[in-house]
């Protein structure tokens, strides 16, 4: 059977198709490995809080070499968006009939990314006609992803080719379901980024074992993004699946 | 304005850190015992040599309901918020638009011939879109029929005549009301749901909440979920309820101090003598909309009216708990209720609340009574109960949809008290409003193109549902005014938002 979703190394830009198992981009200062983890987000675990958030200048990762400068950048435009953009404006309810168990239907959630939000907003995270968004990047306010506990949502921004999101803040639902799918990289930002790009900047996120930074080469602006946090063991092994696998909790898929 | 009548400050519970509104941190919760114990040293002058708690393994610190039940289910003594456990799940429940999913990813990771953790644990209610032409809706139950078929489910509530909801025995109609009417509902237990309406279950004081298809996949072959244990928020709603207002306007009241992001992460606990006297239909409106406010879950504590319901229905065992007197709660918020006046939430927000009479001047084009927020049957009764005490005819177009067969059948055949023996079916046709219609979701997602009482066009709406962001009920322009029932069936009389005072006295 087709897999329905993708697993996470999908969403990284990576030159590789096969998933590393030494692949490991976050590994706060301050994060325990143990036997547990959760989806949330670093602004409310608060061990995160207490992580360094000096982020290396980039000159320093070129040493690290350039497959894991790969896999730990994201390129591209960003469309911007603003407060509590739930759910229902990511993908409209009546698509929720589509479920991307096949290329066809994927592409057509995908083509529907974001085509909730109201008329006036231009442009569009999609051109009509289009499959896939020019935007890979999508920045916003707080409460992104409010609403519905349904996965269209990170599913069809993945689907349209966006690969990361930053966030002021996420509504948990979403942000959880971002991390279980691997669809779109779920980012925070420290400050209103949103109020400080425009849609169409062109920008670049780099992820560190502390944080991220995001810059608008557009502006020429640099922010810094908070570390993963509890969430980053369960990414870094592939989503909850892996993860599972990975803790001993559940065996590897028998081939029916 | 409404924020002057109540009597809430949000103070923060004496053990927890003044500015943090997170949960207390572990080492701090430890000092902070150490210090209390230092200090009686000095008081008594024979005391037993102090050990810290690691040493002894048995002190232990008071813990909330939410926090109770999500240790039992981890089969550990003690969690505290921000601990993330592996958690026993009690009932997992699906609908017809995540299930396929849900399956889908299931036999991708366990196998094509995997099964199920426990095919008596899991209940499958269609009820999202239902009575539609739409071919990808109707495909969803059949392959729901299908893996319930395999997978020797014991609780599908199935429909296969869309023309005859009454044709169909099983069916049941919204899932979180049926979850309840069907006794799948039952304190300190562990529901999950792929809804994001799941919360409505913690009305029984259980741990309910909404997630999506893949962790619905991960508990189908697993029964079990990682979860983080949230903090808890605690809202005291003392006073008597006006005879005006019902469980809606207390939760819309609430969402409209705290905000659609005031309760991220956390849960959302309700008491006091106002919570006490509601009945467990109320207190499911209550917690249904918690995840409007970003909570991760609503807990009430059960009481005698809890266990009247969920007996009623069902012979499984229970056990509640109740949150210790020593607990540490996030914040807490206190409401005088009798000082509190019917609200609305304007478009386009749950939290743009404004007082239903400062809307007395929106002139509205519809009325929606429905959904697993605002179409149970005392739903219906109070929409009733307000359109007999005027004696009109409504003046816009009114639409009604029972939330499950059982409340369809409860418009139809239940008296209305002091209404002369009138069923509201009765009442609803004479006040002029459409006729009940087939029980399910309905409009209040949207839905396909042909579903009863969707906004194809920019219309003004005041409805019972839970959400009101654009596009909410289909048209992008279309503005919801999000309402108790009284105040819909207020506003259905006098063509414009009304608070229900002007009927009911």
């Amino acid at each position: 059977m087709a897999s329905s979703l993708p697993t996470f190394s999908r969403a990284l830009p990576s030159s590789s198709s096969k998933t590393s198992p030494s692949f490991i981009p976050f590994r706060s200062p301050s994060l325990k490995i143990t036997s547990s983890a959760s989806f949330l987000p670093s602004s409310i675990s608060l061990s995160s809080r207490r992580a360094s958030f000096i982020i290396p200048r980039a000159t320093a990762s070129s040493s690290e070499g350039s497959d894991s400068l790969a896999k730990t950048t994201f390129h591209g435009l960003c469309f911007v968006l603003k407060d509590n953009i739930d759910t229902d404006q990511i993908i409209p309810a009546d698509k929720a009939c589509i479920f991307p168990s096949n290329q066809q239907e994927r592409d057509e959630i995908g083509s529907n990314a974001l085509s909730g939000l109201p008329d006036s907003h231009k442009p569009r995270f999609v051109e009509p006609g289009e499959i896939k968004s020019k935007y890979s990047i999508i920045v916003a306010g707080e409460n992104f992803g409010c609403g519905s506990s349904r996965e269209h949502a990170p599913v069809c921004l993945g689907a349209a080719g966006a690969k990361a999101v930053v966030a002021q803040t996420y509504a948990r639902i979403f942000f959880r379901n971002s991390v279980a799918t691997g669809e779109v990289f779920p980012l925070e930002s420290e400050v209103r980024v949103c109020d400080e790009c425009t849609t169409g900047d062109t920008v670049t996120i780099e992820l560190r074992d502390s944080g991220g930074l995001l810059t608008n080469h557009t502006t020429g602006k640099q922010y810094k993004l908070k570390a993963i946090g509890d969430a980053g063991p369960v990414i870094d092994a592939g989503g909850i699946f892996a993860y599972a696998r990975k803790v001993g909790m559940i065996p590897s898929p028998s081939v029916a | 304005m409404a924020s002057s009548v109540i009597s809430s400050s949000p103070f923060l519970c004496k053990s927890s850190q003044a500015k943090d509104l997170g949960f207390p941190k572990p080492s701090q919760i430890s000092v902070h015992r150490c210090q209390k114990r230092s200090i009686s040293r000095k008081i008594v002058s024979v005391m037993a040599p102090q050990r810290s708690s690691s040493s002894t393994g048995s002190v232990k610190t008071g813990m909330t309901m939410t926090e109770k039940i999500l240790a039992k289910a981890a089969e550990k003594s003690q969690v505290v918020p921000g601990d993330n456990i592996w958690v026993n799940v009690d009932v997992l429940m699906t609908h017809d638009v995540c299930g396929p999913g849900a399956f889908g990813i299931f036999k991708r990771e366990f196998g094509e011939k995997a099964k199920v953790w426990d095919p008596e644990k899991i209940v499958v209610i269609p009820d999202h879109y239902i009575f539609t032409t739409d071919q990808r809706a109707n495909r969803n139950v059949d392959i729901m029929r299908e893996h319930c078929r395999e997978q020797n489910i014991k609780y599908f509530y199935d429909i296969t005549d869309l023309g005859d909801f009454r044709a169909n025995p099983d069916y049941k109609g919204v899932c979180h009301v049926a979850l309840a009417q069907e006794g799948h509902c039952r304190p300190g237990e562990v529901l999950l749901g792929t809804d994001s309406h799941t919360c409505t279950a913690g009305a029984f004081g259980q741990f309910a909440t909404g997630i999506g298809n893949t962790d619905a996949g991960f508990v189908l072959g697993t029964g079990k979920i990682l979860l983080k244990v949230p903090p808890t928020m605690r809202f005291i709603l003392d006073g008597e309820m006006p005879s005006y207002l019902q469980a809606k306007d207390l939760i819309l009241q609430i969402i409209g101090e705290i905000s659609v992001a005031g309760a991220t992460y956390k849960t959302m606990e309700f008491s006091g003598t106002t919570i006490e006297s509601l009945t467990m239909e109320e207190r499911m409106t209550l917690c249904n909309m918690v995840v409007e406010a970003g909570g991760k879950n609503g807990v009430i504590p059960p009481d005698a009216t809890t266990f009247n319901y969920v007996e009623n229905r069902t012979s499984v065992p229970f056990e509640a708990v109740y949150s210790d007197g020593n607990a540490s709660f996030a914040a807490d918020y206190r409401f005088d209720v009798s000082k509190l006046e019917p609200v609305v939430a304007k478009p386009h927000s749950p939290d743009n609340r404004a007082l239903a009479r400062e809307c007395k001047d929106v002139k509205i084009d519809r009325v929606y009574i429905g959904s697993c927020t605002g179409g149970k049957t005392e739903d219906f009764m109070a929409a009733a109960k307000l359109l007999h005490a005027a004696g009109k005819q409504v003046k816009v177009p009114t639409f009604l949809v029972p939330a499950t067969q059982k409340v369809w059948m409860d418009v139809y055949a239940l008296p209305v008290p002091g209404a002369d023996g009138k069923t509201c079916a009765q009442i609803f046709e004479e006040a002029g409003c459409d006729t009940p219609t087939s029980p399910s979701c309905g409009a209040c997602l949207g839905g396909p193109a042909d579903t009863y009482a969707r906004l194809n066009e920019p219309q003004v709406c005041v409805s019972t549902t839970n959400r009101n962001f654009p596009g909410r009920m289909g048209h992008k322009e279309g503005q919801i005014y999000l309402a108790s029932p009284y105040t819909a069936a207020a506003s259905a009389l006098t063509g414009h938002v009304t608070d229900p005072r002007e009927f009911l006295q």
